[in-house]
């Protein structure tokens, strides 16, 4: 079955021609194609018009995620359907997995966290609900919270993510609160592939199962991305991977949402244990491989801008992405806060200036000589999987360890996450982010059993190289003994540009001729 | 008539806006039915709201303390499945 799948996604990795429009209203500069062979992010493909609104958001752009930090305030307990990836009554601290919160707040508390977070850490440019329920079947709690905080700290962004169930009739008042992002969760356009999703959902009084349930879902999904797009809102999608039930689907899924208007889709890994009480997780049901969820998200790449960096954050994370500052912000700390709320504004909006000056800096110098102004709709060929076949040396994945700033500036040893880059002749690209102990792994003593250390290694299979601040001695003879050669020689330097380095010294040493026995799995 | 909260209930407050009587008090450990008031939703709705919606087996029982949403039928994980696994779990 696992063996099918992956054959059937390596099929798909041919060099597909694909049709780049222009982008309305036609780029003033900058790479218009859907993917940047250079070492863009994942957003030069879309109209400066869009990139402008995203260009701070740590969720949408993979470059801004290294600057800017965001904050989920946990106000939506309620939700109206149940998912088989989720179990309501769980919550452990130490877990990090969308639905999963700590403290419940009231708006009025969710107001007095955000700007208490906003006013600690200057990154902080959104603030997103999330949950643990779903926002729009908590409309009052969150607009409430919308409300009071568009008054009070306009700089933010606010942005939703959604089920899509309330959706269509969430839109006027979505549109109202100035909101210009929102994100549905869309697994499936097929109700019976649904059925296997979503047991129930609550609609006009009932509880309703299976496929009429699913179906009822789908259609309120769609029309809520059309009426979004049709009001300038911009939608991104979420979709979880289900390997055995929506992964061959999803590719349908991402070429009809972007059909639609939605400007990123992001495809995200199952998380099932047994211990989280999920359908899934007791079903024995079992996640995807990173290898497979690259698979997928690469021949999604070719419809649509996929997202790379997401982190699958818990609903009331907060900091920068990959980080969780929650601990530092909890309701008591925040009261005992003396804050001064203008001059914290001011931090954020001096800082927000100086990195968007520094962004567009490196972006002005990638794309220096590039003739793109107003380019008419060219057909180009986007290399799938395979990139770069007549250039010499194959691509090779290397894992990166950094607390973000877009240099490599983690030890080893304390990364709790590894961000994925794939190098190439035509460049680096980050293609995606390897948690190592992140989720919980037991009732009794998370962390028992296997050591951080294998588990961290097994989390970067397929890795040919690890850069990183430093590392310690014994991981380094474990790693080089499973095949990631460990590189402490580029600290402190921008990521893509040692990422290409290490490759081109691979490059030069032979290594990059023949296939390795992990990317032929791969 | 009225049907009762119990201990397993997990505060989500999906229930307490979708009562027509008001009857469903934001108490503490756990959400609460107000006897005097539930209606069961009779003469309001085909069934009472807080059930329908409720995305807890066995949180809301009715007068006999019958689970309105019994084991299985809101998660879909058949009770003997769940069972076996939490037996395994406890065994590691």
């Amino acid at each position: 079955m696992l063996k099918e799948e992956q054959i059937h996604f390596a099929e798909n990795t041919v060099d597909l021609p694909v049709i780049v429009k222009p982008a309305a209203p036609a780029p003033t500069g900058g790479c218009s194609a859907a993917s940047c062979g250079s070492a863009a992010s994942q957003l030069s493909g879309l109209p400066d018009e869009i990139r402008r609104r995203v260009q701070d958001h740590p969720c949408y752009s993979e470059e801004a995620h290294h600057h800017f930090a965001r904050m989920h305030a946990a106000v939506a307990p309620a939700c109206n359907i149940q998912c088989h990836y989720c179990n309501r009554k769980y919550d452990c601290a130490n877990e990090s997995r969308p639905g999963v919160v700590s403290e419940l707040l009231t708006p009025e508390q969710a107001v007095m966290k955000t700007l208490a977070v906003a006013a600690a850490i200057p990154q902080m440019s959104v603030l997103g609900i999330a949950g643990p329920g779903d926002p729009l079947a908590n409309p009052a709690r969150t607009f409430a919270t919308f409300r009071m905080l568009a008054e009070k700290a306009p700089d933010l962004k606010l942005c939703v993510s959604t089920n899509g169930l309330a959706l269509p009739a969430c839109v006027e008042e979505l549109a109202k609160h100035n909101i210009d992002h929102v994100t549905i969760t869309i697994n499936c356009i097929d109700p019976d592939v649904g059925a296997k999703i979503y047991p129930w959902i609550f609609w006009e009084n009932k509880r309703i199962h299976g496929r009429e349930a699913a179906a009822i879902l789908i259609e309120q999904q769609q029309r809520g991305l059309e009426m979004l797009v049709a009001r300038g809102i911009l939608v991104k999608v979420n979709s979880v991977m289900i390997p055995g039930v929506n992964d061959r689907h999803l590719q349908e899924v991402s070429r009809i949402v972007k059909a639609k208007g939605a400007f990123l889709h992001n495809v995200m890994p199952l998380i099932a244990e047994a211990e989280h009480g999920t359908f899934y997780g007791v079903m024995g049901q079992r996640s995807p491989t990173a290898a497979e969820l690259k698979a997928l998200q690469d021949a999604c790449a070719g419809d649509m801008n996929m997202m790379r960096h997401c982190r699958q954050c818990r609903a009331d994370a907060v900091g920068l992405l990959g980080e969780d500052r929650g601990a530092e912000f909890t309701m008591d700390k925040v009261a005992a806060m003396e804050i001064d709320h203008e001059a914290a504004m001011a931090r954020r909006l001096a800082l927000r200036a100086k990195v968007a000056a520094e962004l567009e800096a490196k972006r002005a110098a990638r794309h220096g000589a590039d003739s793109a102004h107003g380019a008419p709709a060219v057909p180009q060929v986007i290399t799938l999987q395979r990139p770069a076949q007549a250039a010499p040396g194959r691509a090779a994945l290397m894992a990166v360890a950094s607390k973000g700033g877009g240099v490599i500036n983690e030890h080893f040893g304390h990364a709790r996450e590894f961000l994925i880059y794939e190098a190439a002749a035509a460049g680096a690209k980050l293609v995606g982010t390897r948690k190592t102990d992140l989720y919980c792994a037991g009732n009794d003593g998370c962390g028992d059993g296997e050591t951080v250390l294998a588990r961290t290694i097994r989390a970067l299979e397929g890795c040919e190289a690890v850069l990183c601040a430093r590392i310690g001695f014994e991981p380094w003879g474990q790693l080089e003994a499973a095949g990631i050669k460990p590189n402490g020689e580029h600290a402190l330097e921008a990521i893509e540009d040692a990422v290409m380095a290490v490759w081109r010294e691979m490059l030069a040493a032979g290594k990059l001729d023949a296939p390795t026995a992990a990317k032929r799995r791969a | 008539m009225a049907v009762e909260i119990v201990e397993s209930c997990v505060n989500c407050w999906a229930c307490a806006p979708l009562c027509p009587n008001n009857a469903i008090v934001a108490a503490q450990p756990h959400f609460l039915v107000d006897d005097e008031k539930c209606t069961e939703c009779l003469g309001d709705f085909a069934a009472p709201q807080c059930v329908a919606i409720c995305p807890i087996e066995g949180a809301i029982v009715n007068e006999w303390n019958e689970a309105m949403n019994p084991p299985g039928s809101l998660t879909g994980i058949p009770p003997a499945r769940w069972a076996a696994v939490q037996a395994e779990i406890a065994a590691r």
